[in-house]
């Protein structure tokens, strides 16, 4: 297939595939982020993350609106504003799901998958009844728009761009928080031990449900930063459950470092795989070897070591 | 059915309706008509993935229906519709035909948007003997007695608008891009040995991702690396949104690089964003913007009922073509039971369709004229190019398979 094309061609061609795939990496890492709090460190299986997404995205969708009809000169820097407003919005229901629903079902995780399964359901039909069964576009500010010109024949779009700053961003301040703050040491005592941090004096409560908090309001904020290169109806989130939690499972629940090597390894791997191949050959492909891997390594690329 | 069941406000004759048959004499297979009234059931999904694109289409049937009884009714008969909920699964929209049809007793069903729902309810409208008439642009193999397909099938579609954009652009190359599922692979299918046996053309590249795929930026670059004339779609739902934003943002720009997309209607463009998809050519039976009189009265009508920002797109005038396509047909059979109705289907012609003129052909689809338009930043196509004659369905075309 290279026999055609001229050296430089065929190196720009490589260089914007290799960017391709960083993209793809942001994607992942920013739409599992979320979720490998949730189920990485709390354990609940979230079936309704993508809809958690969605209203990231919605919440983006009506402040443009209303940017666009009180204040369209401040328009090119609404999207700010927007991923503020989606992470208050879903990380406010996150906290509110939890103390309905999620605290009574710690003691039973695989209940968490049929309850949050019908939130999601729930949530998809309020979101039609409330926003209609059509998809909405997000109209998003010129400077967002088009590509960066590096070369001649280079191009990089300025939305992988920001999507790949926004991941970087988040991914600091939650191993920031996680790792480093006094909060993220009592999250990760209740995770390892409920009793016993309960014991020791911390609020276990109250630390569950801000961190559930907190993973809600990260899917918001990938939620809203995907309406750049997806779609926004009361559905769209289905698009994204199945590659996260891929991703999560993949890297070891309970690890951000795997996490992060997950979303990585099958970002590349995809993306190589999709340029060489059809589109959904690489998925299959990748998928097998995802597979293959957990089969020889249940416990994901990177795991937590504790005493069994 | 006992006559005492009735209520007697029905009972009650009215002018216009005195001249009506007697049921008796035009019902005589048990089918859910009165002396006053005549059911049909609505058959789409109202909830789930296909809500988004189905609601057009129930918004649509209800329009015509409603507009038939103002005028008059079908044989005099007033038109009473049962809803049912498809739910965007296909088991459940057989189940849902066969209470209609069994249950309910329905004279005929306006349902199914998918192929795969319309092969769930095909055998149930066969076996139980229904009508159905369904309103998507698909991919063409098929043909029942008890199916009237009111949109085009895949060489109706697509062939003319190939035609055009070789013509037009001198277009020698093209790139295949769809979703993963029977729709595109057949409708590509056609589309290729159109443009390697009939334009001499080449396809220099054909790739299909999976429903709800949202990532593209690899078979963008692959686009970029092949050059071909013209970019053919065939994606998709959700995808379709991630596809075109993806596009505009890796600089390709559609007013320089030809797209001509066969599944990209008014309805998605509301999702799209008008900006991201501007110069992108469509190929379709109908756009919102037709300028002819029938359309004139069609679109108020419609923003009427449903409000003043729904948009109309190709499947959704296909969808209101049913109602009237039925009741045109049970005026000239003079009679609701389906073997007739089945029988004199073809050569009836509908006037007043939105998209101008459209007769029932043999094989019980239309033939219909073949639109293509440019899109526009507003979200509305402009009309660029129109085939001078009705174009024949061809379901089973030769040398495409």
């Amino acid at each position: 297939m290279f026999g055609d094309y001229s050296i430089g061609d065929l190196g720009s061609i490589f260089v914007m595939q290799g960017f391709a795939g960083l993209i793809l990496f942001s994607v992942y890492v920013l739409m599992a982020l979320g979720l490998a709090i949730i189920f990485g460190q709390m354990g609940v299986i979230n079936m309704a993350h993508g809809e958690f997404m969605i209203l990231g995205a919605y919440v983006t969708w009506m402040t443009s609106n209303v940017f666009q009809a009180y204040m369209p000169s401040l328009f090119g820097g609404y999207f700010f504003l927007a991923m503020i407003l989606a992470f208050i919005a879903s990380g406010a229901l996150g906290m509110l799901v939890e103390w309905v629903l999620i605290r009574h079902l710690y003691k039973r995780p695989l209940d968490t998958l049929l309850a949050t399964w019908g939130l999601s359901l729930m949530l998809q039909q309020a979101y039609r009844s409330v926003f209609g069964a059509r998809e909405v576009g997000v109209e998003l500010p010129q400077w967002m728009l088009g590509s960066l010109h590096v070369t001649d024949s280079i191009e990089v779009p300025i939305n992988g761009v920001f999507v790949m700053g926004l991941t970087v961003l988040i991914t600091v301040s939650v191993a920031y928080v996680l790792y480093l703050s006094r909060w993220g040491r009592q999250v990760r005592a209740v995770v390892q031990n409920r009793i016993m941090a309960g014991a020791v004096g911390i609020n276990t409560e109250k630390v569950d449900r801000y961190t559930f908090g907190l993973g809600c309001g990260i899917a918001g904020v990938a939620g809203s930063a995907f309406t750049m290169i997806g779609s926004t109806g009361p559905t769209s989130g289905q698009l994204y459950i199945v590659d996260t939690f891929l991703v999560v499972v993949f890297g070891g629940a309970a690890s951000l470092l795997g996490t992060i090597a997950s979303a990585f390894s099958i970002s590349q791997t995809q993306s190589t795989l999709e340029f060489f191949m059809s589109g959904s050959m690489a998925k299959v492909l990748t998928l097998l070897a995802v597979v293959g891997i957990l089969m020889l390594r249940p416990q994901g690329l990177f795991a937590l070591k504790v005493r069994k | 059915m006992g006559m005492a069941a009735v209520p007697a406000i029905t009972m009650l004759p009215r002018a216009s309706f005195a001249q009506a048959p007697a049921t008796s004499a035009v019902n005589t297979t048990g089918l859910a008509v009165t002396d006053t009234e005549v059911t049909v059931g609505i058959l789409h999904s109202a909830t789930g993935t296909m809500a988004i694109s189905e609601t057009g289409s129930i918004e649509a049937e209800k329009l015509a229906i409603e507009q038939i009884n103002a005028a008059g009714g079908v044989l005099g008969r007033k038109i009473k519709f049962i809803q049912e909920d498809g739910a965007s699964d296909w088991p459940t929209f057989a189940e849902k035909a066969k209470k209609l049809l069994v249950n309910d007793k329905v004279a005929a069903i306006m349902g199914c948007w998918t192929s795969a729902s319309r092969k769930a309810v095909l055998p149930v409208v066969e076996q139980y003997n229904g009508m159905l008439y369904y309103p998507t642009f698909y991919e063409g193999l098929e043909q029942s007695k008890n199916v009237i397909y009111t949109g085009q099938e895949a060489t109706q579609q697509i062939l003319a608008g190939l035609n055009w954009i070789a013509k037009e652009k001198g277009a020698k190359t093209f790139f295949f891009i769809g979703s993963d599922y029977i729709w595109p692979r057949t409708s590509n299918k056609i589309a290729r040995k159109h443009v390697e046996n009939v334009l001499k053309g080449k396809v220099v590249g054909e790739e299909y991702y999976a429903l709800g795929s949202t990532q593209f930026n690899s078979v963008i670059n692959k686009i970029k690396l092949t050059k071909p004339d013209v970019i053919f779609t065939d994606v998709v739902g959700g995808s379709n949104v991630a596809f075109y934003k993806q596009l505009k943002a890796a600089g390709i720009d559609l007013a320089k690089q030809p797209l001509l997309t066969i599944s990209v209607t008014e309805d998605e463009i509301d999702g799209i964003g008008g900006e991201n998809i501007a110069g992108a050519y469509a190929c379709m039976k109908y756009f919102q913007s037709l300028d002819n009189p029938n359309n004139k009265a069609f679109v108020p009508a419609f923003k009427k009922m449903w409000g003043e920002k729904t948009v109309i797109g190709d499947v959704t005038q296909a969808a209101y073509l049913g109602p009237w396509l039925w009741k045109l047909t049970v005026e000239k059979a003079g009679s609701f039971d389906v073997d007739k109705i089945a029988a004199a289907s073809p050569g009836v012609e509908f006037k007043g369709a939105p998209e101008g003129y459209v007769r029932i052909h043999e094989n019980h689809h239309l033939w219909s004229k073949t639109r293509v338009g440019r899109a526009k930043l507003d979200g509305q196509f402009e009309l660029i190019y129109e085939t001078a004659d009705l174009v024949e369905p061809d379901p089973f075309p030769k040398g495409y398979q």
